[in-house]
């Protein structure tokens, strides 16, 4: 039976074969599951920060790659992400931070098998401000951190002056915007002034949300952050890279840890994805970023389970996560968005961790095999349904 | 239908009326029973919601101590999953919460009182349909809009020029101190009062409406003034219906959410200015619940069961002073 079965994937893979090298899939002999036809519906919830990214992706694969398969991505944000995926409300859960030992115990103990977790994409966080005179700005870590604790209060302060010696600056009163719901892009700014100010770190410390400074303005949502940048003359915030550059505000120049000024730019991004160092168990953060890299930076995690899907689903899962790692025009788009995309060794390794998913299923036969086992799977499991 | 009626939990007396007679005295029964039902359900559906959100949350009431938790002014989230390891101190919403709503209802209530009565007795016929439509399409609007409107436009182009010239005014007093940021208490008191204007409005201008006409053309016919007129004769004999509306408007208000979530500001720490930046209960609930693990959701059922406590205090607070005023101007109120 099985190897009916084998033969009649075989044959319904044909047609589609020309599909897929035209694909120009060339570097795809890891998982080369594109040359037959998927069928699943998956759902996903997580980050709101790669959300946009994400849709473009889910359109892109559902229209062009495998019309059978439908994802679902839902921005519910990273803790409800996490939550849902713990409570296996959905096929793959995303989050800003990685999932933690205790996390992963708590994975393993709902599902009786391990969890799967690798970054998919970086992104920077930039400090936004409103005022044209200030264009080039430079500040470091720890004026920063003193804007947001309300320590400098106008921009001609002697800290901002030493760093800006050709800058001519205003005596506008400095007002800090921040996020007043909780979020990953808080998340990684404060972790940025943790790791950098020990000042910051005894008074305030980390996290999605925070308790900010009195007299700071909270905005909703980044459109919040940046109407409260450009309704106060000295207004500066800190959003994703991917927002400001589409709301086209002016950024600041962040001194990073070789005392370089780095203007956040796709590439000086990149530059700081590939000064981290990354840990086998993809737990890591980007701290101490020198070299051209810009220093305040997170990374999107997406979390699988390394049993109990459905065949079908579980190859389309690796097949859509792998055709946006790897694809050239996937991997574009990101770039156009703002996000920074894996560097070509960190990419090999997430696919390697990327495949670990259902690898311990009950029916483990196929998840060994090569591409071509894959497939004949895929399709007993779509036939199964 | 007599086989129907056992479900709607009346097994004796449908059936003895069915037997007794014919339709006519089963429908009573059964109109009764499946009326009772209804209006229980409401009661049901309160009591599981207080008891749910109230056990969930018990493990910061038992650590903060309930009135710990009312009062507290430091809110730190913790990221345990199992215990509570935050410091919750819910204080800084409930004073978001009551501000705003206080703001809203004073700069509404009049308003409304005077729209109504506009709408009823001074507004040309041509004028009067059209505009009390208007009012209430008005409340249809989806709060979100009111709160994009009010934060990308009302609130750099009206309100802020107007709170500079308040706090030029003012600023001595501490309810009108700088610095002025734009979004904060007093901005979101006001959109507030717009949302609330409608509901409130629609109530009163029914309730003006059926007042006797005789009774009003006796007071012109005496001399009165129009302003007389409905401060003296008409306002008295529809307290009730404005104080009703004035609580629909109340409890739209302290658990506004999204307009609010967009205006306040969002800070965790409060100030007495209201021009400050702040969280109201229901707006930090919305903020935060995204991204909470399991610690951070408890924290926010146990505002919720503190936003529920609110409400409830705040009407029974209204519902008592309206009592005493009946009682003293002779009205029989409530």
């Amino acid at each position: 039976m099985r190897n009916g079965r084998s033969k009649l994937a075989v044959l319904a893979a044909i047609p589609l074969l020309a599909a897929a090298c035209s694909n120009g899939d060339e570097d795809s002999g890891s998982a080369a599951t594109t040359d037959t036809e998927l069928s699943a519906s998956l759902t996903g919830a997580g980050a709101s920060f790669p959300d946009p990214l994400f849709q473009d992706w889910i359109y892109s694969y559902g229209n062009d790659v495998q019309q059978g398969v439908d994802i679902n991505y839902q921005s519910v944000g990273s803790g409800a992400g996490i939550e849902q995926f713990l409570e296996q409300t959905v096929d793959f859960g995303s989050s800003e931070e990685f999932l933690g030992e205790e996390e992963l115990a708590a994975a393993a103990d709902a599902r009786g098998c391990e969890a799967v977790q690798f970054p998919v994409v970086f992104g920077s966080v930039v400090i936004a401000f409103n005022n044209p005179d200030l264009d080039g700005l430079v500040l470091d870590a720890q004026t920063i951190a003193d804007i947001y604790s309300t320590e400098i209060t106008s921009f001609d302060d002697p800290a901002i002056a030493e760093l800006n010696p050709d800058l001519d600056l205003p005596d506008d009163e400095i007002v800090p915007v921040h996020r007043s719901d909780s979020s990953g892009t808080t998340a990684v700014f404060t972790h940025y002034l943790t790791t950098e100010v020990e000042s910051w770190a005894d008074e305030y410390g980390e996290g999605k949300e925070l308790d900010w400074a009195p007299g700071l303005v909270g905005g909703q949502q980044n459109d919040g952050v940046a109407q409260g940048i450009s309704q106060n003359p000295g207004g500066i915030g800190y959003v994703n890279q991917s927002f400001a550059q589409e709301a086209g505000l002016s950024v600041a120049q962040v001194v990073n840890a070789d005392g370089t000024p780095i203007e956040p730019t796709l590439e000086s991004t990149i530059a700081a994805s590939e000064e981290a160092d990354v840990p086998d168990n993809f737990q890591f953060a980007i701290d101490d970023i020198g070299g051209d890299g810009y220093p305040i930076a997170g990374t999107n995690w997406i979390f699988t389970y390394t049993c109990g899907y459905e065949q079908g689903a579980a190859d389309a899962i690796i097949d859509f996560w792998t055709w946006a790692l790897t694809d050239e025009a996937a991997q574009d788009v990101a770039g156009e968005l703002g996000y920074a995309p894996l560097g070509d060794e960190l990419t090999d390794r997430v696919i390697a961790e990327l495949e670990k998913t259902n690898s311990e299923n009950g029916d483990a036969e196929g998840a060994e095999d090569d591409a071509e086992g894959d497939d004949a799977d895929a399709e007993e499991g779509a036939d199964e349904e | 239908m007599s086989t129907q009626a056992p479900e709607a939990s009346a097994p004796e007396e449908p059936r003895r009326g069915s037997l007794s007679s014919g339709k006519g005295r089963l429908a009573d029964p059964i109109f009764r029973w499946v009326v009772a039902a209804c209006g229980t359900i409401v009661l049901i559906i309160l009591a599981l919601m207080v008891i749910r959100t109230t056990s969930e949350a018990w493990p910061v009431f038992v650590k903060e101590g309930f009135f710990g938790f009312l009062t507290g002014e430091e809110w730190t989230t913790g990221s345990s999953r199992t215990e509570i390891t935050g410091t919750y101190g819910a204080w800084p919403f409930i004073y978001g919460t009551l501000v705003t709503s206080a703001i809203a209802i004073v700069i509404a209530l009049p308003l409304a009182i005077m729209v109504a009565f506009y709408i009823t007795h001074l507004a040309p016929r041509r004028l009067a349909k059209p505009l009390s439509y208007t009012v209430e399409l008005l409340a249809a609007v989806p709060s979100v809009i009111f709160g994009l409107w009010g934060l990308h436009w009302f609130l750099p182009n009206v309100l802020r020029p107007f709170f500079e010239v308040l706090e030029s005014v003012l600023g001595w007093f501490f309810l009108f101190e700088g610095p002025i940021r734009g979004v904060g208490y007093l901005a979101a008191g006001i959109v507030l009062a717009i949302m609330i204007l409608p509901i409130m409005t629609a109530i009163i201008r029914e309730v003006i409406a059926v007042h006797p006409i005789d009774q009003r053309m006796a007071a012109y016919a005496l001399g009165s003034t129009r302003w007389e007129v409905l401060r003296k004769v008409v306002l008295p004999a529809s307290f009730s219906g404005i104080v009703a509306a004035a609580m629909l408007g109340l409890g739209r208000a302290l658990g506004e959410t999204i307009a609010v979530l967009m205006l306040i500001g969002g800070s965790q720490s409060w100030g007495t200015s209201l021009f400050g930046t702040g969280s109201s209960m229901a707006s930090h609930i919305a903020a935060t619940f995204g991204e909470a693990g399991p610690e951070a959701r408890t924290a926010l059922m146990a505002i919720g069961v503190a936003l529920f406590l609110v409400t409830m205090i705040v009407n029974i607070l209204a519902r008592v002073i309206v009592w005493r005023l009946g009682r003293m101007t002779g009205d029989a109120a409530v």
